[in-house]
């Protein structure tokens, strides 16, 4: 099967990448190289946003349902899994460590806590999203955005997390759980787009009332996406809290989910991949843009967040789409790449026929009679 | 992709291909109501404030058979096929379809029991190619869940590729399998009405609705479409309720027919019958 043997090989080539990066973003170092603690930040905040932007396509992109509030989700998921090893997490962990070893302990505890910070996530996903689905475009946008101000709300009035002074979580995440994670979501992401379910959730997207005379319960299906939405936004989250090792509100705020709509919206909703691109250019541009020189006593810097509105801006203007559309980058491409001279030598093969005219009668070799006569 | 040999290989595994098979079983069903009738209103009516838009329909369409819904203008036909679909609940009255009643059932319930529609104008799904736009049809009979989607399941993979062999047969029934690939919208006006049709076969349903097919086709893809719902009926052993105001089409096409004005229905009966009606003169006419 060497289908199967492509993806193994793709999977264990994957896994070993990720475990040099994140050798590389260790304080040893891989072999004396080694990435800075600033560039190391820079690097788990787009596995981070790539976990965010990705999983908010689903529902943006993809379901065609406008929401705005991805980042009560993420608070949701941040604070339910910091509650967890804050409060028990750590105690399982120093009682665990003493039969199975401390590493493995750390990998079991931290595990739980993604989890509980997926599901309470995709709960809460659950209980916004029953009603507010009932509800279209504008006024979706404005009821998500809403709801997630109430969680943020919420959760600074809650003492036992901290309130307004803050939340300490232990916690150390390294580029591993960032990376395994954000592939896991797009892979997650990737397969329920390619299957049934997906086509029913951009059948939506593209037309509700069709969607509908085809069977697809549209409801159910918008619900179903905002939870697994919600889940995944819940997982960044998580990592977001364990890796800044403190947690705030104001982190989480309706600009953070303007922020990952951006993403999707540069890279192309729908696109899996333009989502990828656009978190990674959204969160690496403007840190970049801190780099800019001093130009006769000028300082360009000092307009970073200036240049960096009008390049999204001149990017809308220039494709309004996004930067991918709805196209998807992969291996695809170097497969066509690949297969397309082989396909020109098989039509090339007769001689003296041009091509135009082999490929104009292959096309109407197809039936169009016969299938009147049946 | 080779070339020449592949569609005849295609045309000779047609004749105990899934969908003749479906049809057969189809056809050898006896209706579940039992009193020969798939689709059956009673004393339907829905009100909007106070203009009375279907009053007290009754319709018995039976099982195999072409019926027609005409009208003039702002008859009411939408309407009832809007009740019939589950976009409007009745204010009072039935609807039983196979014996079962389906008003107040929620559209996609009612395509689900095997009613499928085709729209006035043509309500396809842009984003997706020709293909995708009937694979979407097959949620119905979908074995798959999201379990199996996410993890790739055996089970997937089989669903997948029943499904895409069937929609790809179905496409190459009408003559549209070549265009496959293409989106779905980009397709000539004609080829885009054969593809809502062949996306409302996809649901394998009981009964087809079709609203006004003939809408912005001239008349020698009118002849054309005369031919494609008479082969659908027979190929795939359905049900098919059409409404239409074009006569030519009506006339053509249709094994009985049921004429409403003013949300009433004035008329029933063979095409000859309704042709002379003084009645249906009158509405269409004027007196």
């Amino acid at each position: 099967m060497p289908s199967s043997v492509k993806k193994l090989i793709g999977v264990v080539a994957l896994f070993v990448s990720l475990v040099v990066v994140n050798a590389l973003t260790s304080r040893e170092g891989l072999f004396g190289f080694g990435i800075g603690l600033y560039e190391t930040e820079i690097l788990m905040l787009v596995g981070i946003n790539v976990i965010l932007a990705v999983s908010l396509n689903l529902i943006n992109g993809v379901t065609g349902q406008f929401s705005i509030g991805h980042a009560g989700f993420m608070a949701v998921g941040a604070y339910s899994s910091a509650y967890f090893t804050v409060y028990h997490g750590q105690a399982w962990e120093r009682s665990l460590s003493g039969s199975v070893g401390e590493s493995f302990a750390h990998v079991v505890i931290f595990l739980i806590a993604i989890l509980i910070g997926a599901i309470v996530a995709a709960l809460m996903g659950l209980l916004v999203g029953i009603p507010s689905l009932r509800l279209r475009g504008d006024y979706l946008a404005i009821v998500t955005l809403g709801f997630a101000e109430i969680i943020r709300i919420v959760i600074l009035n809650l003492d036992v997390v901290g309130g307004a002074t803050g939340f300490p979580v232990p916690g150390s995440v390294n580029f591993l759980w960032v990376g395994t994670l954000g592939v896991v979501t797009i892979l997650v992401v990737r397969n329920i787009v390619r299957s049934d379910t997906g086509r029913a959730l951009i059948s939506i997207r593209e037309d509700e009332l069709a969607a509908e005379a085809m069977g697809v319960n549209t409801t159910r299906y918008k619900v179903l996406a905002f939870v697994i939405s919600s889940a995944f936004a819940g997982v960044a989250g998580v990592l977001f809290g364990h890796f800044k090792r403190f947690l705030a509100t104001p982190d989480f705020t309706f600009i953070k989910s303007f922020e990952v709509i951006i993403m999707i919206v540069l890279g192309g909703m729908g696109s899996i991949t333009g989502a990828v691109f656009g978190a990674i250019v959204i969160t690496i541009l403007p840190e970049l843009l801190r780099r800019l020189p001093q130009i006769g006593g000028f300082n360009f810097a000092d307009l970073r967040l200036v240049i960096y509105a009008a390049l999204l801006i001149v990017i809308m203007l220039t494709r309004p789409q996004g930067v991918l559309g709805e196209r998807e980058i992969g291996l695809h491409w170097l497969r066509r790449a690949r297969k397309a001279p082989e396909g020109d030598k098989q039509v090339g093969g007769d001689e003296g026929v041009p091509i135009t005219q082999q490929v104009g009668e292959t096309v109407s070799e197809k039936p169009t009679k016969e299938v009147e006569n049946r | 992709m080779s070339g020449a040999p592949e569609p005849s290989g295609v045309r000779a595994t047609k004749e105990d291909s899934v969908i003749t098979e479906a049809a057969r079983t189809a056809r050898s069903k006896e209706p579940a109501s039992g009193d020969g009738s798939i689709l059956r209103t009673d004393q339907c009516t829905i009100r909007f404030g106070g203009l009375v838009a279907v009053n007290s329909l009754d319709m018995d369409v039976r099982p195999g058979e072409i019926y027609g819904l005409i009208g003039p203008n702002g008859a009411g036909k939408t309407t009832v096929f809007n009740l019939l679909t589950g976009v409007y609940k009745p204010t009072s009255g039935e609807i039983r379809f196979q014996g079962r009643r389906i008003d107040g059932l929620k559209s996609y319930q009612i395509a689900r029991r095997g009613v499928s529609r085709t729209f006035q104008n043509i309500r396809l799904f842009p984003g997706m190619t020709v293909l995708e736009n009937v694979m979407t049809a097959c949620h119905r009979h979908a074995s798959q869940n999201l379990f199996d989607a996410v993890f790739r399941t055996p089970r997937f993979a089989r669903d997948e590729r029943e499904h895409r062999e069937f929609c790809l047969e179905l496409l190459e029934i009408f003559d549209l399998a070549r265009f496959k690939d293409e989106g779905g919208t980009s397709l000539a006006y004609g080829n885009q009405r054969r593809l809502e049709i062949v996306r409302a076969l996809a649901t394998r349903p009981e009964l087809l609705l079709l609203d006004e097919p003939a809408a912005g086709m001239n008349p020698s893809e009118q002849d054309d479409l005369l031919n494609l719902i008479h082969q659908i009926r027979d190929r795939f052993g359905l049900t098919i309720l059409l409404v239409e105001h074009n006569m030519k089409v009506v006339m053509g096409v249709c094994e009985r027919i049921q004429v409403v004005d003013y949300g009433k229905s004035i008329a029933l009966g063979l095409p000859g019958e309704i042709r002379n009606d003084p009645k249906v003169i009158e509405a269409y006419l004027g007196d």
